[in-house]
């Protein structure tokens, strides 16, 4: 029944279109997690009053975090050709998506990050520095663990969006489900196979969310 | 054990100064209960954050133990703040932890064996009341099960000194109680040197050895709690006795009585110490001969002995009630006269 409704559908290439995609979001995810929540970090405890209140470092990042996150997607993979270029020898294939993927998603995650990190009671904090407690270990004992909730809403929001991107990210040549819906899809007119990669593309997104959702859940002792 | 000399602090708001602390001097013995009493905006916060640096003096000494504070950085600050633990009004409990990790913070923070951890954190449970509860979260708790994970953690690193910053403010009356009794207990068994700021009379009546109450930023009354109640010297320092003395409609019943009898004398007596034993009213009845009228009476203990007030409408000869004043006088009785006729 699906070969009849999907007749111009290759599985094999399908699959393997899957893989790139789920291949380009779970790096640029991982890689987005560290850089989002040092950024995040780095703006918390900069910010005034805090343990490393420091202007020139806070407005700096603040503005790094501002520009990259107000730069179109679709143009920051063009500007950041050469980077790309230089990386990987190449502007072709899933790997060359990363850096623009990660570059354009950590700085929006990183202000999830810190306005996670703003709502945690100052008192606790307050807590930690009374027992003597190191900056590290405030960040690790402390800031982490008593944000985890909002850093796991985040990170699902911010994967979620790292899926769409990806198919964006089809116009270098990344490959994916975005690339095969345009090429194999739109431009042969078989919207079979559009319709296939987008049905893959939202079971992707169902299911980080759902594990999202479940995650929070289960970290939520308040 | 903790002095404070010449302590100032000032924070820059905008373009205004604040002066949170202004000139504070003061001497905390080892092993007593000290409180500072204020209302909110007195500078008592401030000034309890300065002991353990988490708020560093413009000016001025502070010695705890032998260590100058206000030199300290670092990690030779950080070790400091072991031995001066502190608890908070709103607790500020881990809400990510147990009860158990909880009270183990201070404990991975100071670097203590797992084994060790588990042994201590036991033996925190048992003395706060709280055996039963390890594996529950804060969230699980009521506010007086918070208070005491609060003290079971502050008394984690064995400290000298315990910090409490409105620790009962949060709570109902009764389990104020409760948690006041607690940290008697723990003064007494563990011989710790506590500091606690409060703007409840009740908190300093029920456990603080000496007091002081601080009126923008200045200590404007220190000294013996029974003392302070019997002769109280600054109005602000009166209006906190009264919260503990007066019941809410004293004032209304008063007025109402100054009406209906406008004539006599109403009098205040404070009694103190055995005075609160011995039949001084008695003796007043049988020896002159004028009427008393009893309006209203009320006893509260301090830690070093009962104190009561007694208001007392005499009707008489206005000679003989001024003889019966002076035998009360005699008799180390504070009088105080409210109304003429």
């Amino acid at each position: 029944m699906i070969e009849q409704w999907f007749p111009n559908v290759n599985w094999d290439n399908m699959w393997k279109a899957t893989g790139e995609t789920l291949y380009m979001s779970a790096y640029s995810t991982f890689f987005t997690l560290v850089f989002g929540i040092a950024l995040g970090i780095i703006l918390f405890l900069t910010s005034p009053g805090q343990l490393w209140a420091n202007k020139i470092t806070n407005v700096f990042t603040g503005a790094f975090v501002n520009i990259f996150r107000s730069i179109p997607f679709i143009i920051l993979i063009i500007l950041l050709i050469p980077l790309t270029k230089y990386m990987f020898g190449s502007i072709r294939g899933p790997n060359a998506a990363l850096p623009a993927l990660i570059i354009g998603a950590a700085p929006f995650y990183g202000r999830m990050v810190l306005i996670a990190l703003q709502e945690i009671d100052k008192g606790v904090i307050e807590a930690a520095r009374s027992m003597g407690a190191k900056t590290s270990t405030i960040i690790f004992k402390v800031l982490l663990p008593e944000s985890m909730p909002a850093l796991v809403s985040g990170i699902t929001v911010t994967a979620i969006a790292l899926v769409g991107y990806t198919a964006m990210a089809g116009v270098i040549g990344a490959g994916g489900l975005g690339t095969l819906a345009y090429l194999d899809g739109f431009q042969r007119n078989r919207e079979d196979v559009t319709l296939m990669a987008t049905i893959l593309v939202l079971i992707i997104v169902f299911i980080i969310q759902f594990f999202g959702d479940f995650i929070v859940k289960r970290l939520d002792k308040r | 054990m903790i002095q404070l000399e010449n302590v100032h602090k000032r924070f820059q708001l905008n373009r205004s100064e604040i002066v949170a602390v202004d000139d504070v001097t003061l001497n905390i013995e080892e092993g007593e209960i000290f409180g500072v009493i204020g209302y909110s905006g007195a500078g008592k916060s401030t000034l309890i954050r300065l002991l353990n640096g988490l708020e560093v003096p413009t000016s001025g000494s502070i010695v705890i133990h032998g260590q100058e504070m206000t030199t300290l950085k670092g990690a030779g600050l950080r070790n400091a703040r072991q031995k001066i633990s502190m608890i908070f009004q709103h607790f500020n409990l881990l809400w990510s932890r147990t009860v158990e990790e909880n009270i183990m913070f201070p404990l991975e923070i100071a670097g203590v064996k797992k084994s060790a951890r588990k042994q201590k954190v036991k033996e925190l449970i048992n003395l706060v009341g709280l055996t039963g509860r390890e594996q529950a979260y804060p969230a699980q708790l009521s506010g007086g099960q918070k208070q005491r994970v609060g003290i079971a953690r502050a008394l984690a690193n064995d400290p000298e000194v315990l910090l409490c910053d409105e620790a009962t403010s949060a709570l109902d009356p009764e389990t104020t109680n409760a948690i006041l009794d607690l940290l008697t207990d723990i003064n007494e068994k563990l011989g710790l040197t506590i500091v606690l700021i409060t703007h409840e009379m009740h908190v300093i009546r029920k456990i603080c050895h000496r007091v002081a109450v601080m009126e923008a930023g200045k200590v404007v009354e220190m000294g013996n709690v029974l003392e302070v109640f019997q002769s109280p010297q600054a109005d602000i320092t009166k209006n906190f006795i009264s919260q503990v003395t007066d019941t809410e409609d004293t004032d209304a019943a008063m007025a109402h009585l100054m009406e209906g009898a406008p004539h006599g004398k109403l009098i205040k007596l404070a009694f103190i110490g055995e005075r609160t034993e011995q039949p001084v009213l008695a003796e007043l009845i049988r020896k002159f001969p004028i009427d008393v009228n009893i309006v209203q009476g009320n006893i509260s203990t301090t830690r070093d002995g009962a104190y009561g007030t007694l208001v007392l409408q005499l009707v008489g000869d206005v000679a003989v009630i001024a003889e019966a004043m002076a035998f009360l006088d005699a008799n180390e009785v504070k009088t105080e006269v409210l109304t003429h006729d």
